[in-house]
This record gives structure tokens, sequence and C-alpha cells, in this order.
């Protein structure tokens, strides 16, 4: 039985494979593959995109969908164990969708549930399947993985899609440019990830100078509590902002993606450049998601 | 002239010595092994002079014995500890502690959001590095040094 709690749980050929997997619901949405079955979506901290996403995914499998959206209605709040929770809802369902404000809470889940587990978030650690969109997006606008130029923007240093985006991208000899702060710049031990896999990465203040080779810009957030001095705070905060006028000496291929929801770190006026994807990108989470389900579930 | 009085724990028959222990941790050695609901004849020396660590402590423990797995449990605390298994007031074997791969209870997570410190669950750890300590975290994944290492109190 496997569980996906990090994407370090899925291997070069796993992330292929189910990407290929999403490409056919992509192209065929309604299968109901999970009809009779049952699946869990336990959401001890509110997150209403997310959720959504894995409920349409469930729904347009064809599957039924137990939980809760908030956890301060249920038992938990009266100090229910996460253990008591996971041991009983395992027993209704065949899989089991959690977010949870703790990190390493889906971990623990996976190793005593009887039923596979999807992490759907754990505090600041990992969002497996927020990658898996993210590749998924990256393949669907590039035709292929392999050989990117990828630049990650902004909050390098706490921004958990973009460690997870790296793990993944590093196993396609992707070359990498980070763009930061230096208080947010990318933490040693990914870069030293890098190195012990040789793969090339630079590494920038700047972000209008550095993005014409880029395949792709991966926008994040920089946000203010993030910073110990507010005064660099105020010195940085508009400079890792990407408007329209930057990306006309970009190539042409190039997309823009954002975990979402942004605040102002990208301008609107490059909503309508064709460049920009992040709106498509969170659709694709649906077909990443109902792809997941069935490999979990080996269908 | 005052009369000296010895007490009777220089030496004892079976069981064992527990050598070369730091000076600060001998407590902890205590909680790890469980020693204090141990119900035989138990002495604790501390800030003994060494030449090995300046100040040391030492164990002495009767008719009890330890596994294996059991000794490198206090490798994180007294990683230069020597058990001396004593047998007919003999010391029949020595044997050093080492670090295990994985460590089961014992130390603290240093993430203040990892799960394991809100929630019942004992903590797990990969030794990543066994000479300058580093644990990481089975659950949350970050990495708990030397320098934040806590080790938990016993049940
Ligand atoms: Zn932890």
């Amino acid at each position: 039985m496997q569980s996906l709690v990090s994407i370090t749980d899925f291997s070069k050929e796993d992330i292929l494979r189910a990407l290929e997997r999403a490409a056919e619901f992509e192209a065929n949405p309604n299968q109901p593959l999970l009809d009779g079955k049952v699946v869990a979506t336990l959401f001890f901290e509110p997150s209403t995109r997310t959720r959504l996403s894995f409920e349409t995914a469930i729904s347009r499998l064809g599957g039924r969908i137990i939980g809760f959206s908030d956890a301060s209605n249920t038992s938990i709040s009266k100090g229910e164990t996460l253990k008591d929770t996971i041991m009983m809802v395992a027993n209704y369902a065949d899989l089991i969708v959690m977010r949870h404000p703790l990190e390493g809470a889906a971990r623990y889940a996976a190793e005593i549930s009887r039923v596979p587990i999807i992490n759907a978030g754990d505090g600041a650690n990992q969002h497996p399947t927020q990658t898996l969109l993210d590749l998924y997006s990256i393949q669907k606008t590039q035709g292929t993985l392999h050989g990117l130029n990828i630049a990650m923007v902004g909050d390098l240093k706490y921004g958990r899609t973009v460690h997870s985006l790296l793990q993944a991208m590093s196993l396609f000899d992707t070359r990498f440019s980070f763009i930061a702060p230096q208080e947010l710049a990318m933490p040693q031990e990914y870069k030293q990830l890098l190195e012990s896999r040789s793969v090339a990465y630079e590494e920038h203040t700047e972000l209008a100078e550095h993005i014409g080779e880029a395949d792709i810009i991966y926008m994040t957030r920089v946000q203010r509590e993030r910073f110990l001095d507010p005064m660099e705070y105020e010195r940085v905060k508009n400079v890792y902002v990407l408007h329209n006028k930057m990306l006309q000496n970009t190539k042409p291929n190039v997309k823009i993606l954002h975990p979402l929801p942004r605040v102002n770190e990208i301008s609107t006026d490059v909503d309508s450049n064709p460049k920009a994807y992040y709106f498509a990108q969170a659709g694709n989470g649906v077909f990443a998601r109902m792809s997941v389900i069935c490999k979990l579930l080996n269908y | 002239m005052k009369e000296e009085k010895h007490l009777k724990v220089s030496a004892i028959k079976n069981g064992t010595v527990i050598d070369h222990i730091p000076a600060g941790s001998l407590f902890k050695v205590v909680e790890i092994l469980a020693l204090n609901r141990c119900k035989s004849q138990l002495t604790l020396g501390n800030n003994l002079e060494s030449k090995l660590l300046g100040a040391k402590a030492i164990i002495k423990v009767a008719d009890r014995f330890f596994a294996d797995d059991e000794m490198n449990r206090i490798a994180l605390v007294a990683p230069q500890a020597k058990f001396n298994i004593i047998k007919d007031y003999e010391v029949m074997e020595k044997r050093m502690v080492e670090l295990p791969d994985t460590i089961v209870g014992i130390a603290k997570c240093m993430n203040p959001m990892c799960v394991t410190n809100h929630q019942p669950i004992p903590t797990k750890f990969s030794v990543v590095s066994k000479k300058d300590v580093l644990l990481q975290c089975c659950y949350c994944d970050k990495i708990t040094d030397q320098e934040h290492l806590i080790i938990l109190k016993s049940g």
C-alpha cells in the first residue's frame, strides 16, 4: 500500500506515469473508476481551494465523499487525538485525503492507517499534489520536463512549493535560477541536493535582468512576517513584483506559474498576457489529483 | 583523629558499571535506562575526576545487565560511555556504546510545529550524522542538532 505524503515518495517513473494519467483525465474527465468507493477528506485546517479541487477530482471519478472542512465543529476540538480520528475514518473510507496544521501529521497518519493517505498539506512542510500539478503544468506548456530553465522568484526560504518542485525537477536535468532577497534565499540543504545531483543553478537578487532565459518563471509571495527587520521588507517588497513590461524580452514559450493565492507579486497587467498561466495551472490540479487517487487505489 | 567510614559501594558482585558518562549527563542516562525504577542496589557518582572527560559520572547497578540496543540508547548523551559487565567481582566484558541508525523516543524534535510535540506520538529519527550528532525527524523531516538536543522524560 502506497501513500503520498511527500513528492519524494514517488520515483521519477511514478511521476511520469502520474502525469501521463493526468493527461488522460484531462482528455476524458468523467471516468467512474471509483464507483462504490468512499474517500474521506479530513481538513483539520480549512483550505477551501485545495478541498474543492480534491472533491471535484473524487466526484469526477464517481466516488463518494465523507469528511469535514474545519475541525472546530468535530470531536477533535474536544481533544480527540489524531490517531483516534485516523483509526476511525480508516474503517469507513477506502482512501484518506488530509490537511493538518502540524508538520509530520500526514506521515504519522500514513504509518498507522490501513488505507492510503494523500497529504493535502501538513503545516509548512509538504503539499505533494501541488507539486504534481506544477509538474503537469510545466510538461503541458513546454511539451517536456527535460532540459528546462526554471526561474524561482520571491520567498525561496520558506516556500514549500518551490522546495518540492526543486526536488522533483532536479530529476530532469533542469537549470535553476533563484531570484530572491538575501534574507529569503534558497536554503543550503537544497543547493547541496542540486550539487549532489550535478544540477546547475544561479543565484540573483534582481528580477528583471534574470528572466530572459527562463522557460518557466515560478513566482511566490514575499510575506512581511518572514522578515526580522521590517525595514528590509520595505526595501525589497516591490523588487520581486512581476510587471507586464518585464516580459517583453523573455522567451516566446515562457510561462508564469504561481501556487496562488496571489497578493501583489504579479501585477494584474500580466493576467491577459498569454505567458500568464497561473489560473490554468490551478485548473490542472483536478486532473493531477484524479491521477494520484487512482494510482494509490491501484486503478 | 576521626575514624574514616567507607561506604560499601565500591565493588559489586554481579551487575554493570557504566563509566565515562559526562558529568552533565548522569541523570539523563538514569532516565533513558529507567534506573529510577530499578529495585536493585544502585550507586551514582557524579563530578568525579576524569582525564578523558574533565568531570565524569559513574553508575553501578547490581544484578542488572543491558542488551546492546539498551546500551546504545545512551549514546546520544554519553557517546564515550563504557559498560563494564561484572560477574563475581571480575570485569567479564567491556562494551562501548554506538549511536544507532534510528532513534525511537529519547529525544525531542526541535521543530515546535512538529506533530510529535503536540500529539501523544513517540518521536522517531534517522541519525544522519553520528560525529556531530544530527537527527532527522521521520515525521516532519526537520533536523535536530546536538546544540538543540533535548532528552525526553521517560514514561
Ligand atoms: Zn519533527
